[in-house]
Formats: C-alpha cells, sequence, structure tokens
C-alpha cells in the first residue's frame, strides 16, 4: 500500500510535539513491511532516518525551467535528481507570477512556523499539486491543519480517498476564541476528508461538535511513546533525601493551565517546606508567573529554569518526584508518558486527551487547585502511592506502543481503500483485538 | 435431614467526605452526613424496611422459619441515628425467639489480620450492643467479610464463641463439600460453617439476570436444587448481604414473594431451616479445615486481595494498625477517637482504593479514582494519628498508660466505697442529730481525701 503524507515536521528537526508523532505514526507503519510512505515537508534537514521516502518540497518545481542534470543532481536533499525530473513533467498551470522562485524553479520554504506562515500554507498545496500528478498512491494522509489544504488539492486531482490527522485544533490553541482564518482551513480540510484521525476522544468531540463533522467519519488515534534509549535510561536520579521536587514541564502559555500550577503550589507550600516547584519551559506567560510566584510568597521554593531540550527534558523527569500537566485543552499531551517512562508518577488534568488511555495517572480538573495540591502533597508525602505509580506507571506506558498505532491507522487505511468510506463502529469491532 | 441457615448480613459504610491535606489539624470532622444519611434512607426504605417485614411475617407465620443476622456496629449507629424502624423491626423478629444474632467486629474493619487486641476488644462490644438490643448474647462469630484463617479461628475459640461463619472457597474445599460442619485447625473447640457461594450467588447476583440460563429463579426449583445434594450433606449456610434484597435485586423481580415461598417449598421436600447454633449443636464436625492464608467471600479469588492488593493499600494498613496507636487508642477514654476508630477502620475505605480488575464495576463512593480514595483516606489518618499522638506523651509506653488508667480506675472505686461509707454515717448521724451534734469529725475528714487522691490522679494524667 502506497500512501502519500504530507507533514510539517519531522525528527531531527523538531518544533513540537507534531514532529515525534509524525516520527512515529510513519515508523509504524513501515513496521508491517508492506506499506510505503512517501513523506512530503517544507524543508527536510538530510539527516532523517531512511525507513521512508522523503520529498523536499523545498526542491519540487512549479515552473519549468532548463537545468543540466550534473549542475543540480547534488544539490538535493531528500529525493533526487531523477524525482525532480518526474515531476517537472507534472507541472500544471503556469506559475511564475510567484515571488521567491530559484533557479530550479521552486519555490523554498523556511521550515517551521515564520511569519508569512499563510503563504507557506499555500505554496505547500500549489506543490501537492504537481506530487499528486506524478506520484503513484493509493490514499493520502496529512497532519494538522498546516497541511490540510495540501490535502485537500491532492485528493481533487487524484481522486484517491483523504484521510486528515488532527494532531491540534484551534479551540484548544486559543481556549476558544479561534482564528478564522485557521478555523477556515481546518473545516475546510475536514469537510473534504474521508476519514479525520483525532489524537483523542476529547479532540474528536471537538472536531464533531465545533467543527460540526459526521460521527461515524472521525476516530480517535491515540498516540503512543518510543521506548527510552539507553542514554536516558541510563541518567542517575540526582535527588536529594529529604526533598520532593514537583516539576511542570512545557510551554509556559494559555493551553498549558501554568497558573493552576503556581497557586496549587503555593497551598501545598502554606503546610509544608520540604518541597521544591520546578516550572521548566518557556513560553508567552512566562514572566507572568514569575510575578505570580513572588506574589504568592513562594518564590524561594519555586524555580524557573527555561528551556529544556534533549538529555534535559529526562534529567528533569528523572529527577522529580512528581510529574504535573494542569492543561487546560490538550489534545494529548505527550509528556506524561514520557515523565511515566522515567519512574516520575503524573497528575493531569482531565481535560488532557491523553488521560484516555492512562489508568496509573492522577486526573483532577485544572481549574480544582485544591484537588492538584491535594494530589501533589499525597504523592510526596505516601511512599505507597509513589511506588504504586511509579511501579505501575512504567508497565503501563511499556504497553503503549507506536506499533498498536501503526496497526490501528492501517485498519482504517483497508477500509478506505476497500470500500472508499470510514465507519468508527466498525473500525471499533475491527481494532477490539488490539490490545 | 437437610436444614438451610439463612444468614444476612446487615452493614453499611460511613462515607468520608472530601478532606484537604491543608485540612490536617484543623478539622476533625471526616463525615459526608448528607451522604451518610441520603444511603441509609435509601438502603432502609428500599431493601431493609420491606425485606425485614417479610422476614418478620414469614416468622410469625411460620414458627420454624430461622433467620439469621449479624451486624456492624457502624451500622447499628447509623441505623439508630437515620433510620431506627430498621432496629425496632430486628427488635421485633428477635423477640419471636426464632432469629440468631451473630457477632463480629464492631468496625467491619480488618482489625482481625491488623491488631488482635483491638479485634477482640471490637467483638466483645459489638456482642454488648447485641445482647442490650435483642436480647441474646451471640454463641457464633463471624467476621468481617468473612475473612477467616486458623488464627482467627483460634482467637474466637479462644473467646468462648462455638462456631464461625465463613466462605465456603473453593481453593480451601477442594473436593470437599460446604454442606458439613468442619472444626478449625487450629483449635477444635470452634465448628466452622460453610457458606454455600453457589446457591447464595444465585439469590443475591443472578436473580434476575435474564440472561442466566436459569432465568427465572423460582422457590421450587431453587429448594429442588437443595433437595437434590447427596445424602448427608446436611447443611446448607446460605448468606449475602441484606441489602442484595432490594437494592442489588429489585422488589419488582419479586424477589421477596421468593423468599417467601422457600419454607412451603421445603417443607414440601422435607428440609427444614436452622439458625447457626442449632446446626452446630446437632451437627457433629466431620474433620478439620486448614485455612493458612486469610480468605474472605470477596472477588473471584475470595481472599484479601480486594483491601490489602496494592502498595497503597497496604500502607493505608500499615498506618492505621501501627501497634503503638493502637495501644493507646484501646486505652484511652475518648469517645470521638474511639468512633473514628471504628469508622475509619470499615474494609469499605479499602476497597475504594483497589486497583484490581473488576469483573463488575466497583462503586467508588464519591472517589474518582483509587488515587483519589487513597489520597482523602490518608489525610483523614494523618489527621486522626496525629489526635492519637498528640493526647500522650511520646515517652509514655502503652503498658505504663494502661497501668495508670487502672489505677485511676481502682482509685475511683476506693471513693465510691468511702462515698458510701459516708453517707452511711451520715445516716447514722441523723439519728444521733440534736443529742451528739460534736460526732461529725468522720464526715469532715472525708472530702479533705478526696481532694487529695483526686489531685493525685490528674498529676498521673
Amino acid at each position: 500500500m502506497k500512501v502519500l503524507m504530507f507533514g510539517w515536521e519531522f525528527p531531527p528537526k523538531i518544533y513540537g510535539g507534531l514532529a515525534v508523532a509524525s516520527y512515529g505514526i510513519t515508523k509504524g507503519l513501515s513496521l508491517q513491511g508492506d506499506v510505503e510512505t512517501t513523506f512530503c515537508m517544507p524543508k527536510p534537514c538530510g539527516d532523517e532516518e531512511k525507513f521512508l521516502k522523503i520529498v523536499n518540497m523545498s526542491q519540487v518545481p512549479v515552473v519549468w525551467r532548463d537545468v543540466n542534470y550534473d549542475w543540480i543532481k547534488d544539490r538535493f536533499v531528500g529525493h533526487t535528481a531523477e524525482d525532480y525530473y518526474r515531476f517537472r513533467d507534472h507541472l500544471y498551470a503556469d506559475f511564475n507570477y510567484l515571488q521567491g522562485l530559484d533557479d530550479m524553479g521552486c519555490i523554498g520554504f523556511a521550515g517551521g512556523y515564520p511569519s508569512n506562515l499563510h503563504d507557506e500554507i499555500n505554496n505547500f498545496s500549489i506543490i501537492a499539486g504537481v506530487l499528486a500528478r506524478s506520484e503513484q498512491f493509493d490514499l493520502i494522509h496529512a497532519h494538522d491543519w498546516l497541511t490540510f489544504p495540501a490535502g485537500v488539492h491532492a485528493k481533487m486531482v487524484s481522486g484517491k480517498p483523504l484521510c486528515i490527522h488532527v494532531h491540534a485544533t484551534d479551540f484548544d490553541r486559543s481556549r476558544g476564541k479561534v482564528n478564522p482564518t485557521v478555523y477556515s482551513i481546518e473545516k475546510n480540510g475536514m469537510d473534504h476528508a474521508d476519514c479525520i484521525m483525532c489524537v483523542s476522544e476529547l479532540t474528536r468531540q471537538t472536531v464533531i461538535n465545533q467543527y460540526h463533522q459526521d460521527p461515524r467519519k472521525c476516530v480517535a488515534m491515540h498516540n503512543a511513546v518510543y521506548p527510552l534509549s539507553q542514554e536516558y535510561l541510563d541518567i542517575v536520579p540526582n535527588k536529594t533525601p529529604g526533598e520532593k521536587v514537583v516539576t511542570y514541564l512545557g510551554r509556559i502559555t494559555m493551553q498549558k493551565g501554568p497558573e493552576y500550577f503556581v497557586e496549587a503550589a503555593a497551598k501545598v507550600l502554606q503546610r509544608t517546606r520540604n518541597i521544591r516547584f520546578c516550572m521548566a519551559g518557556s513560553g508567552d506567560m512566562m514572566n507572568a508567573m514569575i510575578q505570580l510566584a513572588a506574589e504568592r510568597g513562594i518564590a524561594d521554593r519555586f524555580h524557573f529554569p527555561g528551556f529544556q531540550r534533549g538529555k534535559q527534558v529526562y534529567e528533569a523527569y528523572k529527577n522529580s518526584d512528581v510529574f504535573v500537566m494542569p492543561s487546560v485543552s490538550e489534545p494529548f499531551g505527550i509528556a506524561p508518558l514520557e515523565a511515566m517512562q522515567c519512574g516520575c508518577p503524573s497528575i493531569i488534568s482531565k481535560q488532557s486527551g491523553c488521560g484516555e488511555i492512562l489508568d496509573n495517572v492522577i486526573k483532577c480538573d485544572y481549574w480544582d487547585i485544591d484537588a492538584m495540591a491535594d494530589a501533589m502533597y499525597s504523592v510526596c508525602t505516601n511512599e505507597g502511592l509513589y511506588e504504586y505509580l511509579r511501579d505501575e506507571g512504567i508497565k503501563e506506558v511499556d504497553r503503549i506502543t507506536w506499533e498498536k498505532v501503526g496497526l490501528r491507522i492501517r485498519e482504517c487505511y483497508n477500509q478506505l481503500t476497500s470500500r472508499g468510506y470510514f465507519n468508527n463502529d466498525d473500525y471499533l469491532n475491527a481494532v477490539k483485538g488490539i490490545k | 435431614m437437610k436444614q438451610i441457615c439463612l444468614y444476612f448480613e446487615i452493614h453499611q459504610p460511613v462515607h468520608l467526605k472530601r478532606y484537604r491535606f491543608f485540612d490536617i489539624g484543623k478539622d476533625h470532622y471526616y463525615y459526608d452526613d448528607y451522604e451518610n444519611e441520603r444511603s441509609i434512607r435509601e438502603t432502609a426504605e428500599g431493601s431493609y424496611v420491606p425485606a425485614l417485614n417479610t422476614i418478620l411475617e414469614m416468622c410469625k407465620a411460620d414458627t420454624a422459619f430461622r433467620p439469621t443476622f449479624s451486624l456492624s456496629g457502624v451500622a447499628i449507629e447509623m441505623l439508630e441515628q437515620y433510620a431506627p424502624e430498621v432496629i425496632d423491626l430486628l427488635a421485633e423478629i428477635a423477640k419471636t425467639g426464632q432469629a440468631e444474632f451473630l457477632a463480629e467486629p464492631y468496625s467491619h474493619g480488618l482489625g482481625s489480620l491488623g491488631n488482635e487486641a483491638s479485634f477482640k476488644d471490637e467483638v466483645k462490644r459489638q456482642a454488648k450492643r447485641m445482647k442490650e438490643l435483642f436480647g441474646q448474647t451471640p454463641k457464633v462469630i463471624r467476621n468481617s467479610n468473612l475473612i477467616y484463617n486458623d488464627e482467627i479461628g483460634s482467637i474466637a475459640a479462644e473467646m468462648g464463641y462455638k462456631g464461625i461463619f465463613v466462605e465456603g472457597a473453593k481453593h480451601i474445599l477442594g473436593w470437599k463439600s460446604p454442606h458439613y460442619v468442619y472444626s478449625c485447625a487450629a483449635d477444635n473447640r470452634i465448628s466452622v460453617l460453610m457458606r454455600d457461594y453457589k446457591l447464595s450467588d444465585d439469590i443475591c447476583l443472578r436473580f434476575c439476570d435474564a440472561s442466566w440460563s436459569e432465568y427465572p429463579l423460582m422457590a421450587d426449583k431453587y429448594i429442588g436444587w437443595i433437595a437434590g445434594l447427596p445424602e448427608g450433606e446436611n447443611v446448607i449456610n446460605i448468606g449475602m448481604e441484606l441489602c442484595a434484597i432490594g437494592m442489588f435485586q429489585p422488589l419488582s423481580s419479586h424477589i421477596l414473594d421468593f423468599i417467601k415461598a422457600l419454607p412451603a417449598c421445603a417443607r414440601e421436600r422435607g428440609i427444614s431451616f436452622a439458625t447457626p447454633s442449632e446446626i452446630i449443636s446437632k451437627n457433629k464436625a466431620v474433620g478439620p479445615i486448614e485455612v493458612p492464608y486469610a480468605m474472605s467471600w470477596n472477588d473471584e479469588e475470595r481472599d484479601t486481595s480486594g483491601w490489602l492488593g496494592n502498595t497503597m493499600q497496604r500502607e493505608a494498613f500499615a498506618k492505621l494498625y501501627d501497634e503503638k496507636l493502637v495501644g493507646r487508642i484501646l486505652a484511652c477514654k475518648d469517645r470521638r477517637i474511639k468512633q473514628d476508630w471504628d469508622r475509619l477502620q470499615a474494609t469499605n475505605n479499602f476497597q475504594y482504593m483497589t486497583t484490581k480488575a473488576q469483573a463488575v464495576p466497583m462503586l467508588r463512593a464519591n472517589y474518582d479514582s483509587a488515587f483519589d480514595a487513597f489520597t482523602n483516606y490518608m489525610n483523614i489518618i494523618g489527621d486522626f494519628l496525629k489526635r492519637v499522638k498528640d493526647m500522650f506523651s511520646e515517652q509514655v509506653e502503652n503498658d505504663e498508660l494502661n497501668a495508670l488508667y487502672t489505677q485511676i480506675a481502682n482509685l475511683g472505686d476506693e471513693l465510691n466505697v468511702k462515698d458510701k461509707e459516708i453517707s452511711t454515717l451520715r445516716a447514722r448521724l441523723e439519728k444521733f442529730e440534736g443529742s451528739e451534734p460534736a460526732k461529725k469529725a468522720p464526715a469532715k475528714k472525708e472530702p479533705t481525701k478526696k481532694t487529695v487522691t483526686k489531685k493525685a490522679a490528674a498529676a498521673k494524667k
């Protein structure tokens, strides 16, 4: 089965959770052996793993240029010069009016999330038209709203079924005050999709209720985690005896509910002083949080180590006794799973999608700071609870693998390719065995 | 002749309120009054009252009918407070002389596994309540949730009980039948009555389950099964929670009519009803039954994993039954501490913390999850244990404490004797009043002595 997949990020270059999820999904599919994925992204760096075919959208022509093979053959990152000529045979309109065309007739991408994002999204879908005409595939899979227009375009051209993957909606990002442009792109993508994969039931309900989609074509496709590499497993925790560390790790922004963490911390510190709080990450609300911590008079026990990358993240988990994710609206949220892998008990908000597949975490409403404080205090003071969550948490998270997610996605693919439409009820029956 | 022992358990947990850690040390009231009243009223109206009315009718209509009950102390307290009519009904049933009331630990807790002294104390208190309320001193005992092992059997025997009601668990019985009287392997003075869980569950779990192959269950069919048991299997112990009638199996399923029809159907097949005491006096134990590890009537496993299965439950258990603290609780005279201790011990509190996969979805009362239940319970335990600790100085050992208390009690007795002496002397004095006013001396002397002893007692406190 050949899949044309549109994505915005892919490891090793990681901007957010999307890259990790894209990697997991493609890897999970590749393990089945008979799924051939062509992953199209704006700007690969060339160090991507080679289990799938990567198309560099910055080097796909939209305008005919007479270029010499020898001159360009070494310039490609991702696909090859042969691919380039094949793409060039399938130009479909005159895009000479576009600005920023290079000598090969390609539109460059900055990569990541630049300020002219909407232009890039548009360009991305123009290029998708070329790809859809030149490639052979059974199915289109588009990740997140940035690539929805590309997916829809490819579907229009090829007539193949479109599967879109909703990693987050604008309702999650904006606490309900959506950006109308983003909303319209999202809605258009969903309207054209044959199957909408949402990263949790929570997101699925948003898609059904806020984007008015048919529940039968929406499916909850939970994410998973990769087992920790030996390098991270070997990290030796550096804990101070008699002192507990409670950690928040993520962007410090409205969506993640950092202020609830500070308020709960203040409640805990009213009673006990041997607990430290750590708010790792950066974001637009960071300064406000520093101020809030000072206002509550807990700054001496409240730390802001800043943005953590790579190994630092796992060190932070390993050195913590409790991980807290008080997100106001979290489509999935992979962080608690990673914390659990490191043996760190997690407290998450009920508004987090990952809670749907986790039992060995403490769940409370994001606004219920009493419950959150109580849970933090309980894990820090009761050894039995800590041990139970640590041991059972590792066991539980080890059972959540991308391989299984790959099998579930395959089931959706099979439905789409064999009969042209998707039904969630049939899907649920079919995947009962995957546990 | 086959005999049926029909036994009902009456127990309701005391619901704990949402207790945050910042309440520790500030708030010493742990109960959710609204929920307690609501649940007790609901159970009383929907189950206890109609069921007991039926049983009372049956007793009056048929003098050979023999129901058996056991009540936990905490349930009695709650019923007295919120549904006294249930106690009245039970007392009326007791008056017919056909019912037997069993002894059990007052708190419905795990004292039998945690602390022997506390267990004994609780059983004594519950037996006393039985005597007060229903006019009979229990001769047969059953432990909370039928938790039993050889050790518990020998403790019960030591306390003078003739029999103990336990679960007829398959892994204990093996090829043996629960329809005989056995004796405890550790102490053959006590007989062991095994509950037949299949016949019991037919009523309390499956009665109105339409997917069950034997549905609908009729009294004649049910008695037919009992009559069809092999020759010699004469003791059929059927036990369930009383709220199975009306709560687990709704009254609309005509379960009361089913129960009502049992005696007549039984008589037709030559089967009678009996109380545990009657069974024990008539049937000799056929042999000892060995139970090295605790078993119960809970879950498929019939063991204690529902309460002590995970590390959280074991931590709570260890904190609750810390030997030194239990000793202090038993020694103290503070009624609130004692009452809290009873209520906090109830096994239900531990059950809410279970993380076992349940065949039937478990009701966790007002808790979201096992962790929530644990957190709430540990907060309360934290406050409670702190109160216990604060009662006495850390250095005082429990033995000393008990000695001091005995001393105080002895001094009190002494005072009583002296008081009597004073009053007799005064009476005598009155006789001589007028003629010899100078003889007031002994009366004057006593009060001074009294204050001295009081001071001594207070100082030792």
